[in-house]
This record gives C-alpha cells, sequence and structure tokens, in this order.
C-alpha cells in the first residue's frame, strides 16, 4: 500500500511529542498506519468511531477531564463533524486538533472523493478555523507542535490538512 | 413519570465527589439546574446527541470518575452509532439515562420514533451496552440507577417521562461560566489525587 509509512511515523511521534494522550479516529485509506500506531501503542487510548462527529464529543470530554486529543479522519469526516464543531468546540471555547486527510486534490484518482475536496478549505475558512496544509515532511513536527499551541492558547479547533505529497508515494 | 421528579428521586446521588454529570440541552439542563447547580455538572447547551460521547471521553480520561449522563430520546436518536461506541469501550464508569418523552419537547412536541414503537434499550442492549432497563415508575427509576452506580458497568437506562417540562430553557448559568467551572472542578479532584504532580 503506497500510503507513507514514513510519513505516518513523523505524524505519529508529532503528536505524541505534543502531548496527545487520547485519539479518535474513523478509519480510512491515509490513516491506516495512523491507526494502527496508535492501537499497538499502550500509552495511547484509541477510540474508534461509528462517524467522526462523535469524535468532538469525545475530545471535548478528554479536554475538560484533562487529556489532550487529536482526532483523525477524512475531509468528508470533518463535513460530516461540522455541528459537533460549532455547537460543542466552538460554542464551549473547546482546544480541538484535527488531522484531516484531504482527499480530492491534485492526483486524486477516486471520483468520489472529488467532490468534499473542493470544499473542504472553503467549509474551514467560513467555520473561521484556522488550518494549515501538511505537505512536506520538513514541516510535520513543526507544524504540528504550533497548531496546537494556538489550539490551546485559544481555546479552540485548529486543522491540519494532511496532503497527497505527504501521505502518499506514488 | 415526570422527568423532573425523576431528577429530585437521583439529586442526593449526584452530590457524591468524583460524580460528574454530563446533560443534554433544554429541559434536562433547565430542571437540573432548578433542584440547584453543582459544580460538578455540565449542561451541553447544543450539539446534540454528543453528550454520550462527552461522557464517554471524561469516562475513557479518567477512571477514577464514576459519569453520569442525562440523554433525551430526541437526542440519542442523532447519535445511535455512538451507542455502539460506548458499548465498544465499556466504561465502566459510565450511567447513561436516556429520559424518553417520545417527542421534541423544546420545539413543540412533534412526536420522536420513539412515539411510534423504536425501543432505545432495545437498540442499547443491542448495540452491546451490558446492562440496560426501561422503567416507567418513579421507584424503579430511582432503584435502577442507584444499581447502576454500584455495578461498576456500562448501563443505559430508558426512563420514560411525561412530555412536560419548565416554561423556559435559559437560566442565569451562562454557558462559558459552566464550562470553565466545570474544567477547573475536575482539575481540582485530579490535583486532590496527585498532589505530587501539582
Amino acid at each position: 500500500m503506497p500510503v507513507s509509512v514514513t510519513s505516518s511515523e513523523l505524524i505519529y511521534e508529532s503528536l505524541k511529542g505534543v502531548g496527545v494522550g487520547l485519539v479518535s479516529a474513523l478509519p480510512e485509506t491515509w490513516l491506516v498506519h495512523l491507526i494502527r500506531m496508535a492501537e499497538d501503542d499502550p500509552g495511547m487510548t484509541l477510540v474508534r468511531l461509528a462517524k467522526e462527529e462523535e469524535g468532538v464529543g469525545v475530545s471535548a470530554g478528554a479536554y475538560l477531564a484533562g487529556v489532550k486529543s487529536a482526532m483523525l479522519m477524512q475531509n468528508h469526516g470533518f463535513l460530516a463533524s461540522v455541528n459537533g464543531i460549532v455547537s460543542c468546540a466552538q460554542l464551549y471555547r473547546i482546544p480541538l486538533l484535527m488531522l484531516i486527510s484531504h482527499r480530492g486534490e491534485f492526483g486524486e484518482r477516486d471520483p468520489w472523493q472529488t467532490e468534499g475536496g473542493g470544499v473542504t478549505e472553503h467549509v474551514l475558512d467560513a467555520l473561521r478555523i484556522p488550518y494549515a496544509q501538511l505537505a512536506s515532511r520538513d514541516d510535520v513536527a513543526r507544524k504540528i507542535s504550533k497548531a496546537q499551541t494556538l489550539a490551546h492558547s485559544a481555546s479552540r479547533p485548529v486543522a491540519l490538512l494532511l496532503c497527497r505529497d505527504l501521505m502518499w508515494e506514488d | 413519570m415526570r422527568r423532573v421528579d425523576a431528577l429530585k428521586a437521583v439529586y442526593g446521588e449526584l452530590e457524591r465527589e468524583g460524580r460528574v454529570v454530563v446533560t443534554i440541552m433544554g429541559a434536562v439542563a433547565a430542571e437540573l439546574q432548578s433542584l440547584g447547580h453543582r459544580r460538578n455538572f455540565f449542561y451541553l447547551q447544543h450539539a446534540m446527541g454528543l453528550a454520550s460521547s462527552m461522557g464517554l471521553g471524561i469516562a475513557l480520561s479518567r477512571p477514577e470518575l464514576e459519569v453520569v449522563v442525562f440523554d433525551g430520546d430526541g437526542s440519542i436518536l442523532m447519535n445511535l452509532g455512538g451507542l455502539t461506541t460506548l458499548a465498544r469501550y465499556r466504561p465502566r464508569n459510565l450511567t447513561h439515562v436516556v429520559f424518553d418523552n417520545e417527542s421534541l419537547l423544546s420545539v413543540g412536541g412533534f412526536p420522536t420514533a420513539t412515539a411510534t414503537g423504536s425501543d432505545i434499550a432495545g437498540m442499547a442492549k443491542a448495540a452491546g451496552i451490558p446492562r440496560t432497563a426501561t422503567v416507567t415508575a418513579l421507584d424503579d427509576f430511582r432503584g435502577e440507577f442507584v444499581r447502576a452506580l454500584g455495578s461498576n458497568d456500562l448501563t443505559t437506562i430508558v426512563a420514560k417521562v411525561e412530555a412536560v417540562g419548565p416554561s423556559g430553557y435559559v437560566t442565569d448559568l451562562a454557558l462559558l461560566e459552566n464550562r470553565y467551572q466545570f474544567h477547573r472542578h475536575l482539575r481540582e479532584l485530579q490535583a486532590k489525587r496527585t498532589p505530587s504532580q501539582e
């Protein structure tokens, strides 16, 4: 499978480095290694979800209970989570670190991914969620650290878009 | 059974240190506050469906706490998948109460699917939640609730209640005031356990 193990390891170690102790996830191809790493790590609580929006509630509960968390989801899962993000995380000023696989951008071969790919950044903008693209391994640790810092100083959701150039080895 | 009476019947149980409560919006939040707000109560005043998910996040993060979620039929019907997630992780420190008035009371009382036969306790059981019950009488509710807290296992109790509620839902407690107070309370409970880390 051409999902990058090297990049996945780098992302996972960066999450650990910023103190993430709970990860909620719904599997998608680009996230498989990350989810396995969370599963194999006795120091990580992995919550497998039925639908991504649940993850907003789980993360909010974890945060209030003193545990830093991250959400791993596809951009379509982000789109399915919008009400939870707005009326739980934003309404209650909950820091939320969202790692979103950015399907549907240049190079996408699956026709069904292309519509969501085209609207993801517009929806993030509309929700006033600060975000950055993660497209290069050189940026991973620094951007995850900075995203986490902003999430907690602002008490708001932030997003990192996991891009094809980072996640997929053609 | 009226929901406010059911809340009153178990209110004393909610006072014990280390118990925390998450409620849904609307009548449940307003009625619990009418009995007396406490620092261990958090009212999720929107994001319908996610109160049970928040309870799961707290329960998994802090196994020493006893988490009580006061949910409703309209809310849990928006997050039925969440029942499978609850069952999958089976937090033994979570008691999940669903007040089922068979309607969306706060928006005019439109009937939910439980009014036409959908069985939330049946769905919870089929999702894999180990302890489930449906109760219609006040004494039965109190009994099931106390047994659930003592059971050391994940429980969903469906309490059939009348479709009546308070005249209004906005209370004197601001949403963010509640959030910061609850967060601080959980931090203080943790600090008591591990004073060396403070």
